[in-house]
């Protein structure tokens, strides 16, 4: 299982701050495209993925124990 | 030195962080809450952050301060939760032995906070609320991930 934190207006969207995805590996991509499908949580486009506390590439490989994190653009300061 | 907190951030704390006998300049920036955004009033804000990696990402930024200007000393804190106007949402101190790299390097780290950095701002407004930077599209990541670093 990979599990995916949610923040900002996708936690909302989605009412939770994480969700679990029964899959044992699948790209950045793959897993972008399964939670917009699954998922009622609007586009995805600007938002950027960090598998293990790490900012990963589309092509990048997501595994099982894995945590990804759905980063929407930032705003601190 | 890279620390996000819940409770006030002591502007003192701060700069006693990064004062030390071969530094001759701190700049430290202070952001607060701004209560009128183009006219539009804020009544209060909250942030977010995904606490683990953006302690991650600020020590990335002390780093990279650190490989760009020589002999500096960086310390960043940003507090989350609920602010409200005219709190400080943000502290970066930065010592150097000179003034201009202490100036540089301190706006060096919060352009990259605004680029890496994994911490949100709702505003709450008297008719409606809005998660800032989600909705507007006008920081696309065309590669997926933020860019390196934007800075010259």
């Amino acid at each position: 299982m990979i599990k995916v934190l949610l923040f900002a207006h996708l936690q909302e969207k989605i009412g939770t701050d994480n969700i679990v995805i029964e899959k044992n590996s699948l790209t950045v991509k793959e897993l972008r495209d399964f939670v917009s499908q699954t998922y009622e949580v609007g586009s995805l486009e600007n938002v950027m993925v960090a598998v293990n506390e790490e900012y990963a590439l589309e092509e990048d490989l997501v595994q099982a124990g894995d945590t990804v994190a759905f980063i929407p653009p930032v705003s601190g300061g | 030195m890279f620390e996000i907190v819940t409770n006030p951030i002591s502007v003192k704390e701060m700069t006693n962080k990064v004062i030390r006998r071969e530094a001759g300049a701190v700049t430290t920036f202070i952001g607060t809450v701004r209560e009128f955004t183009y006219g539009k009033r804020t009544l209060s804000l909250e942030y977010q952050a995904y606490e683990k990696m953006a302690v991650k990402m600020l020590a990335q930024i002390g780093q990279e301060i650190n490989e760009k200007w020589e002999n500096s000393k960086v310390a960043i804190t940003h507090r989350i939760g609920k602010l409200e106007i005219s709190d400080i949402a943000v502290v970066i101190a930065v010592s150097t032995p000179h003034r201009k790299d202490a100036y540089e390097a301190n706006e060096y780290a919060i352009e990259r906070i605004k680029q890496i950095v994994p911490i949100w701002k709702k505003e709450i407004w008297e008719n409606g609320e809005a998660w800032i930077g989600d909705q507007l599209e006008k920081t696309p990541y065309p590669s997926g991930k933020p860019l390196e670093d934007k800075h010259d």
